[in-house]
This record gives structure tokens, C-alpha cells and sequence, in this order.
């Protein structure tokens, strides 16, 4: 399914959907106050919005289905690109109205839906697209709710702990019927994000 | 297949930790106003219409009877077809027929349960794909306007899954002689329940 032939159609579409997730989108921020500081406003406030939670967890079931090395690439990259996503945040003044997480969805369960073999670059691209997409929203959220470069190590210490043990554990499942289950959260989150996609184009959300 | 016991566990755990990841969100409640808004609401939607709770148990139940692999492809497919046809309702494109198209559902889908009818996989993916736009589309029409599209969304998409679930439980009886009775049996009346809302939709 992924032979030699089909890779200049693969670039082309991981280029096409690199850039939508790298567009910006604007902000809401909706921060969670655990009283405990910023760096654990930081971790509630990704585990806490699903916005941001769904493509992770979408990223982390696509990336387990397609083995160990895709999953500590992912492991490896998402964070850094979240990292350098959220500092361009912390420094930006608004964002533009673009539906990153729709998209995001739709892209990542559509893959962990069809369960496509991907490359390791692509699997690369893929995980600094969303890193730093969704790394800049989280960076503007935490300017806005002033806790800075801290809450931003808070959502990180939380998005590596998550994808580590999402990927790892759906690494780990050997039973045809349990990777099917994947597949189906992964139709899901597609399904999820076109509807996102649907009310965004309407303007209900 | 017998599942193996640590594949069973480790997906209940991540099942797990996924529903409470979920649950907070919901729990935190953004800038939920209006009954739009919320997760409860997108879940109970679903429920809300008897032809379409109907149409979707029969597809559950038809994947149980069929086996692997359209059991599991069967419910891979329907959610990401059903949002491109409540994608179109969103937007606005009509399409024809819609009420129609969910009557026949139930009517051929209860059909093909009660016969227990097991055709191409091509046919039977395609058999419920198509039903799926009308589903999706008339849920993308009535969808009211709200401030949180995703956890509408959610609650929406998990309770469609939650439906195609119950149908697969039910399919299980399909284990024993008098199970495979009752289900030709449901299927028959799931049929029989789609002339009536045929007849509705034409009058």
C-alpha cells in the first residue's frame, strides 16, 4: 500500500496537511486554577482541554499502531516542537479564527482509522506539524493566564507522560481485535473533527 | 481468536483512562450555555429519534452475525461516513430524500438481520455507508447552534458507538440456536418498523 510509487503523492499530502496545522489558531484561554501553581495549571490545563488532549491522544494511537520506532519518534519530537510552538506563543499577540484542532482530528484519526503504513518521516512530520500548531495555542493560553514558561513545562511534563504511555501501551497490544479497537477510537476522533470541521464552517462554534 | 488476557487488560486501561481524561474535560465545563453546548446533550441526540436507534442496533447486530472481519470494519466505517453526511447537513447542502433513506435503512437493514442475508464485504460496507450519509445528514441539520462544537461532537460520535455496541452485545447471542431465532426475529420486526416509517416519510 505504500510503495515507491505512492510516496510523491504521500509528500505532497503530509505538505498539504503540514501547513494546515501549522496554521495558527486563535486562543481560548480557559486555563484550569489547581491552586497548586502554574506548573500544575500547566499539566491540568492539557488534560483538561480537549481541544488539545484528542489530537494528542489521536497522534499517540497512530503512532502505537504503527510500532515502537514510530512511537519514540513521536515521543522524541512532539514535545521539543510543543516546546518551541509554545514559546513563539508565549511571544505572539493573538492568533488568527482557524479550526487546528478539527483538522487535526480529522487528519490523525483518519490515518489511525485506516491504519496506513506511514514512513518515519512522515510519522516526523506529522508530530512536529501538531507540536507546534497546537504548541502555540497552548503558549498564548498560558500568556494570557500569566503563567508563562512554566505552565508551558507543566502541559509538556503531562503531554510526555501521556503519549509515552498511550503509544507504548497500544505498541503493546498483539491481539487483532484490540487494534481494531483503536481503529475504531481513531474513527472517532475523525468523525469528531468533521463534525468540529462542519460547526466551524457554520459559524456555531 | 481468543483474546489474550494482557491485550484484554490493557485495553480496559486505556479505555479507562481515556473516559476519565474525557470526564474532566466535561466536568470543567467551559463556556457551556445553551442545551447545545454540552457533551450531555451531543450524547442524548442520537437517542432522540426511534428510527435512527433502531437502524443503528441493527447495524451492530448485523456486524455480530456477519463476524470479522465486518464486524469491527462495519463499525469503523459508519462513524467517519455518518460525520461526512452530518458535515453536509452542517454546511448546508441538502440532500434529497433524507427521511426516506433512514425508513429504508431500518427497513433493509432489519432485513438483512432477520434473514441473516451475508453478502460481499464490498456490498455490506457499502450497504451501510450509504445509509450512514442519511443518518449523518439529518443529525447535521438538526444539530442547533452552541458554544462547544467538540464536546457536543463527542458526546454525539460516543453515543452513535455506544448504539452499534449495544447491537453488537445483542449480536452475541448469536452464539446459541434460540439467540440466532431471536435475532431473525428483532430483525424482522426492526423491518417491519422500517415500512412503517416509510410509510410516514412518503405520506
Amino acid at each position: 500500500m505504500s510503495g515507491p510509487d505512492r510516496q510523491p503523492t504521500w509528500r505532497q499530502a503530509l505538505g498539504a496537511g503540514g501547513a494546515l496545522l501549522l496554521w495558527p489558531w486563535y486562543a481560548e484561554a480557559h486555563l484550569v486554577t489547581t491552586g497548586l501553581g502554574p506548573v500544575y495549571d500547566g499539566i491540568g490545563h492539557l488534560l483538561m482541554t480537549p481541544e488539545d488532549l484528542l489530537p494528542v491522544l489521536a497522534l499517540a494511537l497512530c503512532a502505537g499502531l504503527q510500532g515502537a520506532g514510530s512511537g519514540r519518534r513521536v515521543l522524541s519530537v512532539l514535545p521539543s516542537a510543543w516546546f518551541v510552538g509554545g514559546c513563539v506563543g508565549l511571544l505572539a499577540h493573538g492568533l488568527p479564527e482557524f479550526p487546528l484542532s478539527a483538522l487535526s482530528l480529522c487528519i490523525l484519526g483518519t490515518l489511525t482509522a485506516v491504519e496506513l503504513p506511514l514512513s518515519l518521516p512522515v510519522v516526523t512530520a506529522l508530530a512536529l506539524g501538531l507540536g507546534l500548531g497546537h504548541g502555540v495555542l497552548n503558549g498564548v493560553a498560558m500568556q494570557q493566564a500569566g503563567t508563562g514558561v512554566r505552565g508551558l513545562l507543566g502541559s509538556l511534563a503531562a503531554l510526555v507522560v501521556l503519549v509515552a504511555l498511550v503509544a507504548a501501551g497500544v505498541v503493546s497490544l498483539h491481539e487483532q481485535w484490540t487494534r481494531i479497537a483503536v481503529r475504531v477510537a481513531g474513527s472517532w476522533m475523525a468523525a469528531i473533527g468533521l463534525l468540529m470541521l462542519g460547526w466551524a464552517l457554520r459559524g456555531g462554534n | 481468536m481468543r483474546p489474550r488476557r494482557d491485550d484484554t487488560r490493557l485495553l480496559t486501561w486505556l479505555g479507562a483512562v481515556t473516559l476519565v481524561l474525557v470526564w474532566a474535560s466535561l466536568t470543567h465545563a467551559h463556556v457551556e450555555r445553551g442545551q447545545a453546548a454540552g457533551f450531555v446533550t451531543g450524547f442524548g441526540h442520537p437517542w432522540s429519534g426511534f428510527d435512527h436507534v433502531l437502524a443503528m442496533i441493527a447495524v451492530g447486530i448485523w456486524g455480530a452475525q456477519l463476524g470479522a472481519p465486518e464486524l469491527w470494519l462495519l463499525q469503523v466505517i459508519f462513524p467517519m461516513v455518518m460525520a461526512q453526511g452530518a458535515f453536509l447537513g452542517l454546511i448546508g447542502l441538502p440532500l434529497p430524500g433524507v427521511e426516506v433513506g433512514i425508513a429504508l435503512s431500518a427497513l433493509l437493514l432489519g432485513a438483512m438481520v432477520g434473514g441473516e442475508v451475508r453478502p460481499k464485504l464490498g456490498v455490506a460496507v457499502l450497504l451501510v455507508g450509504v445509509f450512514a450519509v442519511f443518518h449523518g445528514h439529518a443529525h447535521g441539520t438538526e444539530l442547533p447552534a452552541g458554544q462547544s462544537g467538540l464536546l457536543y461532537s463527542m458526546g454525539f460520535v460516543i453515543a452513535t458507538g455506544c448504539l452499534h455496541g449495544l447491537g453488537i452485545a445483542l449480536g452475541l447471542l448469536h452464539r446459541w440456536p434460540a439467540g440466532k431465532l431471536a435475532l431473525r426475529g428483532a430483525g424482522a420486526l426492526i423491518a417491519v418498523m422500517g415500512v412503517l416509517f416509510l410509510w410516514r416519510a412518503l405520506i
